[in-house]
């Protein structure tokens, strides 16, 4: 049977060894994430907008690179799945898009702040992080419908920020109610009115009032319109 | 009879007392997350989900120091067989790491932190904490220099104490890249709870099972050799499994997941350990109680960290668990089986050897030991479901991150009435130890010395 000299003599050579083998590991690690992180592309705004990920401990809800708490999304791929005017537009005021349900804290970042914080999510992003996250793979298949073959291509504008509460042509969020058609239901003057204030038309909507700029309001209102008269309604 | 053996184990019992109270705030904040992820968040205007959560798992960490502190103001002394080399230092230890503790919560509160997951104490306090852990260590040091008799569970204690302290210093460093910021943190993290913890906790189960199963202390201490061996052979390069997917080289896929998969091995070692050597015992103690919290310590340490930590450390599982609740689901019960109650193990002991008191198993501290773990249990199934719901609909259906949390609300109700069973469990434990523990008056080896309260004759009848 073992004796105790042996048994820690076991022990020594498990952690000297072991250690030794790790140290060796992470020299070579340190070594490639320079290539795997694109650190040539660590640029001030990168640094700038860790350090907001940092201060404001973004972490203690959402997780990166899957690392963090578990109360709110997952942002390794954020620029990627919403987009940088998406991002811009929630972080001014997040609770504004999702309105009555969780809460995210209003930081009042300033516009600096939130490229920085942006440019940090764009590092990230291009990550090799041996596939993480993936791609779902029970997904029910994408069905196109024949209005959206055939109508006018919605915006970018549209298919990030709108589509994550309204409906339109079969895929889209069910926040808000559907948009197809919506041109035969308001008129022009109207819409535009109602995107660019909508608690000033119906107190008490839940639609978010998104501070979007002149020329973002005339190519929605546009869209809106055009879509309502090819839909055949 | 109500005598105290050392001074020194005053100092004990000032830090195992903190560890309870903390230990109260820390379930607080944990019913204010479980309320607010069923919708119920109407503290995020003064207490936002990040410093709720800051605040648990800091002072999970914070609790956990202060009862390994305590552990070892009460072993080293004993195991030395003399007082500590300064009293002095060590109250004033004591007391600087609750200010620590307490100026690090309020901080999180004011979102005066460090964004770092587990690391949030913001870096000005870094440094002090580094200064109460070396005087800590100090005093410790020169106690076992002072008392020259070398004990294998003294010295495995002070080597896993010292190497806790030395890993500390790697999440100090400030990165630019959030990959190698991360791959630091996770020396901190890791080798922390998966390494020189587990080298502690040995150490701590040791003391124990010679302490109450009166096997012969050679055996028990060829056996911790062993175990913390195997705990350093899976554990060190078994930090690979955080570094699947943050930028880190493809090798750690293979190497993460061969060694993290041994890692159970060391905590089924504890396990068997801890059983077998209670089985084996000749004169065995009376304290029942801290017999059943060590052995419970060393079982659900395997089901906890072990088993369930097996169940997604695979690269094939765990890309898609990663990042979702499936983790919050192993680490309570990982946490509450090693760690937690390894302290209730520890203080289930001491208490009665402080203070004099001649009965052991009260009523309220063995049901304690059963509605805890029923309730931790609970807890750790109403996570799993959430969390295996979440990675389904969210990972691999594709559905909206918000759209599934709405679709697992309902597990958290379940999570926070286990939670209440739970915490139930711990008030018990809580008063027997507020009732029947009092040794700061005590008088160390006077003849006769005042008993701090006498036993109920009904609470005594009752324990058998």
């Amino acid at each position: 049977m073992l004796s105790k000299s042996q048994a820690r003599l076991f022990f020594l050579i498990a952690t000297v060894g072991f250690s030794g083998v790790f140290l060796w590991l992470t020299i070579d690690s340190v070594r490639q994430v320079a290539a795997r992180s694109n650190a040539e592309n660590l640029t001030e705004e990168v640094v700038r907008g860790k350090e907001i990920w940092e201060h404001n401990n973004c972490m203690g809800c959402h997780t990166l690179l899957g690392e963090g708490a578990y109360y709110a999304p997952e942002l390794t791929k954020v620029v990627e799945r919403r987009g940088k005017e998406w991002m811009r537009v929630f972080l001014k005021d997040p609770q504004a898009m999702y309105p009555g349900r969780r809460k995210m804290v209003q930081y009042n970042f300033t516009d600096e702040e939130i490229e920085d914080v942006i440019s940090f999510f764009e590092w990230i992003g291009e990550i090799d992080t041996n596939g993480f996250p993936r791609e779902p793979d029970m997904a029910p298949a994408q069905v196109t419908t024949v209005a959206a073959a055939s109508g006018p291509k919605p915006p970018a504008m549209f298919s990030t920020i709108c589509a994550a509460c309204h409906s339109y042509a079969g895929s889209g969020g069910n926040v808000g109610p559907a948009l197809d058609g919506v041109g035969d239901r308001y008129d022009r003057p109207t819409l535009r009115k109602w995107l660019a204030d909508p608690a000033g038309v119906k107190p008490g909507t839940a639609m978010p009032n998104l501070n979007l700029t002149d020329a973002q309001l005339d190519e929605l209102t546009d869209f809106l319109m055009a879509s309502s008269a090819t839909s055949g309604r | 009879m109500g005598q105290l053996k050392y001074e020194s184990w005053k100092v004990a019992w000032a830090f195992f007392a903190t560890c309870m109270l903390l230990l109260v705030l820390q379930i607080l904040y944990g019913f204010i997350m479980g309320f607010a992820h069923m919708g119920f968040d109407g503290l995020h205007e003064w207490i936002p989900f990040n410093a709720a959560r800051a605040t648990h798992t800091n002072l999970l960490v914070v609790w956990l120091l202060a009862g390994f502190m305590g552990s070892a103001y009460y072993i080293i002394p004993d195991e030395t067989q003399n007082e500590l080399w300064s009293l002095k230092l060590a109250w004033v230890q004591w007391a600087s790491l609750v200010v620590v503790g307490v100026v690090a919560v309020i901080g999180f509160h004011l979102n005066w932190w460090e964004g770092r997951k587990f690391l949030e104490i913001p870096r000005p306090l870094d440094y002090l904490v580094v200064v109460n852990v070396l005087a800590f260590l100090l005093n410790i040091g020169m106690t076992i220099l002072k008392g020259k008799r070398y004990t294998t569970t003294a010295l495995t204690l002070m080597a896993g104490l010292l190497a806790a302290a030395l890993l500390y210093l790697p999440g100090m460093i400030t990165f630019d890249s959030q990959v190698i910021d991360s791959y630091f943190r996770w020396w901190v993290v890791h080798l922390w709870v998966e390494g020189v913890w587990e080298l502690i906790m040995g150490a701590i189960l040791s003391y124990l099972l010679i302490k109450l199963s009166g096997v012969d202390r050679e055996v028990i201490e060829k056996w911790l050799y062993i175990i913390v061996g195997l705990t350093f052979l899976s554990g060190i390069l078994g930090t690979g499994h955080h570094y699947y997917w943050i930028g880190t080289p493809e090798y750690w896929l293979m190497v993460g997941g061969i060694f993290s998969a041994l890692e159970p091995l060391a905590f089924l070692g504890m396990a068997l350990y801890t059983v077998a050597m209670a089985r084996r015992g000749g004169r065995r103690h009376e304290n029942k109680t801290a017999l059943n919290w060590s052995v419970g310590c060393g079982i659900m340490s395997f089901v906890g960290a072990g088993f369930l930590g097996f169940a997604h450390t695979l690269p094939q599982v765990n890309i898609w668990t990663h990042g979702t609740l499936v983790t919050a689901m192993h680490g309570h019960l990982a946490f509450w089986g090693a760690y937690a109650m390894l302290i209730f193990a520890m203080i289930a002991y001491a208490l009665p050897e402080m203070t004099g008191r001649t009965f052991y198993a009260h009523w309220a501290n063995e049901w304690a030991f059963w509605v805890s773990n029923i309730g931790m249990i609970a807890m750790t199934g109403a996570f799993a479901v959430a969390g295996i719901t979440q990675v389904y609909l969210e990972r691999r259906v594709g559905m909206d991150f918000l759209d599934v949390q709405d679709a697992v609300q309902i597990h958290f109700f379940g999570l926070v009435l286990a939670a209440a069973l739970f915490t139930i469990g711990i008030f018990m434990f809580i008063w027997v130890f507020a009732k029947y523990g009092h040794p700061l008056k005590m008088v160390v080896t006077a003849p006769g010395g005042s008993e701090p309260e006498p036993m109920p004759a009904a609470a005594a009848s009752a324990a058998g």
